[in-house]
């Protein structure tokens, strides 16, 4: 009997998942010995972004940290829901103090450590703040601001999903435009979020010239993986923003959360990049560009655009948006395009 | 080893002194020449495995200093007035966590108007946070209290406000004796925290806690501050065998033994009212003072024995509650209410802004007691001429202008160019 | 108990005479108080320091109503600040300024003053002479030394060298010895024609 020897076509890629991936290459998440850094048993949501892309980053973190990590957390949805006394799901050491301090915590953490270590402490200990858009773009501004002019070595983290969601889903500097929340109704001239508002966090990081900000949403596991393993590797202020949808506050199906983070960078609606000190040096590309519709149809808080009379003057705008995302970070693969 | 120096750099030497790891501050008057000292320390080397660090605003600089403190660091900031206002919800998270950090605070009022001058508002209004508050008579005792503070603090795990009288005392030069680091070394050991984010045993500091257990975590809180009137006058004693002086303790009585009248208030106008007394006691007149130094927790049984003998007391205070009266005074009241002691009591609302107290004042003001010729609640060399004028503006018209610019025309027209 | 006021501009380092002052008491196993009237920080507004000198621990903490003793720093203040309110009877005055008590309108006041407890020195000039800067500061504390002899010239050069180090140090020690002796000369010189009137 002759050998008819198989070959794997898929050896290599994704496609079969990490079973045929080298080690080095599969994911923290398939990991035997991933921590679990956010275990079983918190009371987020059904189709919770945040849950996930919290996990996964964390997990990713302490991977590259060898477990030596601790966590300063913002008041919000994540501390909430991870944290109802008398139990904890983290199993890292992990604060939390206030809504608009978590940058100012961690720099107080990463200080004591400096010392620690200057007194002989082995370890090298890293520390990672994280918080929600409106902890971060909003109440948290200054401190955060503060943490990247002096350099801090802290990863700070903001889980962004457009809203203080903790709170009954109301409007955050980080809300898209045109979206409804309960204190931007869609009613009146302008229904749902005013336009020409809205901080985009990540440019104002890059603005601070930072060694490494990067933005990733929990479509693309390994790639948020890999963004928070890299900024691990650099010392000082960096910054990653991770789109998390939420199924409440969105009006979206929660199972759908990982389609929406798709179609978030697919439609160029949320850019997905990589910066080093105040300069683009990466860009996810889009394979195929999608109209925005195709992300704003499936979210209720977008649903006064459509119906018998389309708001076609505000689609337009919110494709304009995407379309300038597109240009200004690069996000089209030209030849393949 | 005795010097002759300015008050705020007594306490930075006495931070020093204490070893710490972690310093953070934003600067404001008149605090900044303490920050600007230790900073100075601790970037030329003096100051050993120390980092200090440059915060964008009061808010931050607690935070910093939780998040230090909750890493096993021994962890110094300071501010007064809006700086302490601006950084309340963070106060108030550090002594619900149990963190036991330093600050000084640089007695100063609180705006509007604003004004840069000593009074006591500003560590007043957090007297309900939980932060121990002690208040210091001279800059001997502001820096004595900064080195009994930090051992008092982890002792307990809460955190300390030590207080001292801005501009009065933080920018007076004046003798100190600074104590030797062997000095500070035998009596404040390195800190041993009572929880701590590590990563060997790593815990979640920060839960939410519901009605089912915020009232029992509550009371702890309370619990700490019985325990803190136990040991704040042992760590007096302690540090009197070690540096050889009295300091600190919950209170300070001079000459009230056998004193019908005695006079209550806290912080360096003490100095000013004991040459007022000594004065009056050469004349013949009994008449005693009692320091108050712990303020939170306020000592009320020991304020209670030390009046208990007398027939009045005059509470003086940096101080008020507006619509109300006295802060102090209330606090004193509610020492002796009760209890069967037959006494007077008069509160003084005076040095608000940083108005002087002088002893011609005080003079008239005790022989007044002295005669129970005072109203019940007294507002120090206050000028009802300008008062009445402004409240005649305000009746006669609806636009009658911002008060505190008509006053200071008022006043400016008049005004003595002295201190 | 011995109270110095000081009286300036922002800028003459009024605080850190009264500063100094305190020192050089210091030295001399005194108690002393040094503090500022507590204005806004402006250069050329008028400020006011104090320093109290004492035997025993000293707790008043109000600012000098009645000083034994007022430096004037800058005679301009004479026409708009009451630089002379609370001087003791007979308390000794030194005033910065090349002009005599009389021709700054002073005569009347200091009538019957006795003449060892005035004296004025061109304290600016001074200070521009020996440290290059019109400070006048340091000349008259070395005066106030040589008027009043509550304090050493030994004293004050000792808080030149706490408060100033190298060549600053060095000229100002050299500004406040040339100061001293003036004044010194200048009081003989009242007293021997006091003792002859």
């Amino acid at each position: 009997m002759s050998f008819q020897p198989v070959k794997f076509y898929q050896t290599g890629t994704f496609t079969v998942g990490n079973r045929l991936l080298v080690p080095e290459e599969r994911s923290v998440q398939a990991n035997m010995e991933r921590t679990n850094s956010l275990n079983s048993g918190h009371r987020a949501c059904q189709g919770c972004g945040e849950a996930l892309g919290a996990r996964y980053a964390i997990d990713a973190a302490m991977h590259a940290t060898n477990n030596q990590l601790i966590a300063a957390n913002a008041t919000g949805c994540l501390e909430v829901f991870s944290t109802p006394y008398p139990e904890t799901s983290w199993q890292i050491p992990w604060m939390h103090s206030l809504f608009g301090n978590a940058p100012a915590v961690a720099t107080g953490i990463a200080a004591a450590i400096k010392i620690k270590r200057l007194k002989g402490l082995k370890d090298d200990v890293r520390v990672v703040a994280q918080g929600g858009d409106g902890g971060t773009t909003d109440i948290g501004f200054g401190c955060l601001s503060g943490m990247f002019e002096r350099n801090d070595d802290v990863l700070y983290i903001c889980y962004d999903n457009g809203g203080y969601m903790n709170t009954g889903v109301q409007r955050s500097s980080a809300t898209p435009p045109a979206a409804r929340t309960a204190t931007t109704m869609p009613v009146g001239q302008q229904p749902g979020n005013v336009f020409g508002q809205g901080k985009f966090m990540p440019a104002i990081a890059m603005a601070h010239e930072i060694p490494y900000v990067a933005t990733a949403t929990v479509a693309d596991l390994r790639d948020l993986e890999h963004k928070v393993k890299k900024a691990m590797t650099f010392r000082g202020a960096r910054y990653i923003q991770i789109l998390v949808p939420c199924p409440l506050g969105w009006g979206a199906a929660s199972q759908d959360t990982i389609k929406l983070s798709r179609l978030a960078k697919e439609t160029g609606t949320f850019p997905v990049f990589e910066a080093e000190y105040g300069e683009l040096t990466n860009s996810s590309k889009i394979r195929r560009v999608l109209p925005v519709e195709e992300y704003l149809r499936p979210q209720k808080r977008f649903a006064h655009l459509f119906g018998k009379t389309p708001a076609v003057a505000t689609l337009v705008r919110l494709q304009a948006l995407a379309d300038k995302n597109i240009r200004k970070y690069q996000l089209l693969d030209k030849e393949a395009n | 080893m005795l010097k002759q120096m300015e008050g705020s750099h007594a306490v930075a030497e006495a931070v020093a002194l204490c070893r710490p790891e972690v310093i953070c501050a934003y600067p404001i008057s008149p605090q900044t020449h303490i920050v600007e000292g230790v900073g100075e320390m601790v970037k030329a080397g003096k100051i050993v495995n120390c980092e200090f660090i440059n915060v964008e605003s009061e808010f931050a600089a607690m935070s910093v200093a939780i998040g230090s403190s909750a890493t096993g660091a021994r962890t110094y900031t300071a501010t007064a007035s809006q700086g302490l206002l601006f950084m309340v919800e963070a106060v108030y998270n550090a002594s619900g966590l149990g963190l036991p950090i330093v600050m000084t605070v640089a007695n100063r009022a609180i705006g509007a108007p604003i004004n840069i001058w000593n009074d006591h508002s500003d560590s007043i209004s957090q007297r309900d946070s939980g932060w121990i508050q002690l208040f210091a008579e001279t800059n001997q005792e502001a820096l004595d209290l900064h080195i009994q503070a930090f051992k008092l603090a982890e002792e307990l795990s809460l955190p300390v406000m030590v207080c001292m009288d801005g501009f009065i005392l933080t920018h007076a030069y004046e003798r100190v004796d600074i104590p030797t680091q062997e000095q500070v070394d035998a009596f404040l050991p390195s800190y041993e925290p009572r929880q701590v984010l590590d990563t060997h045993a790593p815990v979640s500091i920060g839960a939410m806690v519901g009605p089912e257990a915020f009232t029992e975590v509550r009371y702890l809180a309370h619990e700490k501050q019985m325990q803190a009137l136990d040991l704040i006058p042992k760590m007096s004693e302690e540090f009197k065998s070690i540096f050889g002086r009295d300091s600190g303790g919950l209170v300070r009585p001079y000459r009230t033994e056998d004193a019908e009248t005695i006079v209550i208030a806290m912080g360096s106008v003490l100095g000013t009212i004991k040459d007022t007394v000594d004065e009056m006691r050469d004349a013949g007149v009994k008449i005693g003072v009692l320091g108050i130094i712990s303020f939170r927790p306020f000592p009320l049984d020991a304020v209670r024995e030390a009046i208990r003998n007398a027939k009045r007391v005059v509470v003086l205070e940096k101080t008020f509650a507006v619509g109300i009266g006295g802060i102090l005074a209330t606090d004193v009241r509610t020492a002796f209410f009760g209890f069967g002691i037959q006494i007077e009591s008069y509160t003084v609302i005076a040095g608000l802004g940083g108005r002087p107290i002088t002893k011609a004042s005080l003079h008239e003001l005790f022989e007044k007691a002295g005669r129970d010729d005072l109203p019940r609640l007294t507002f120090l060399d206050l000028d009802w001429k300008v008062v009445n004028k402004q409240l005649e503006r305000e009746r006669k018209m609806r636009r009658s202008g911002p008060a505190a610019e008509n006053i200071l025309r008022d006043v400016s027209s008049t005004v003595a160019h002295l201190g | 108990m011995f109270e110095v006021r000081i009286h300036g501009r922002g800028g003459q380092g009024v605080v850190t005479a009264a500063e100094m002052l305190s020192i050089a008491a210091f030295e001399e196993a005194h108690h002393a108080q040094a503090f500022p009237s507590f204005g806004s920080e402006r250069t050329g507004a008028p400020v006011v320091a104090f320093c109290r000198i004492a035997e025993k621990e000293i707790r008043l903490r109000e600012p000098i109503m009645e000083p034994d003793a007022l430096i004037i720093q800058d005679p301009t203040l004479l026409q708009s600040v009451d630089v002379f309110s609370g001087l003791k009877k007979d308390g000794f005055i030194l005033i910065n300024t090349k002009s005599s008590f009389e021709e700054l309108g002073l005569a009347d006041y200091v009538r019957d003053w006795p003449a060892d407890r005035l004296c004025t020195l061109a304290a600016t000039d001074l200070g521009l002479k020996h440290v290059g800067r019109p400070m006048p500061n340091v000349p008259l504390l070395a005066g106030f030394a040589a008027l009043s002899g509550v304090i050493k010239l030994e004293s004050v050069i000792m808080a030149i060298n706490a408060k100033f180090s190298g060549k600053v140090a060095a000229g100002n020690i050299a500004g406040a010895t040339e100061a001293f002796e003036l004044v010194r000369a200048r009081i003989e010189s009242a007293r021997k024609e006091a003792a002859h009137a």
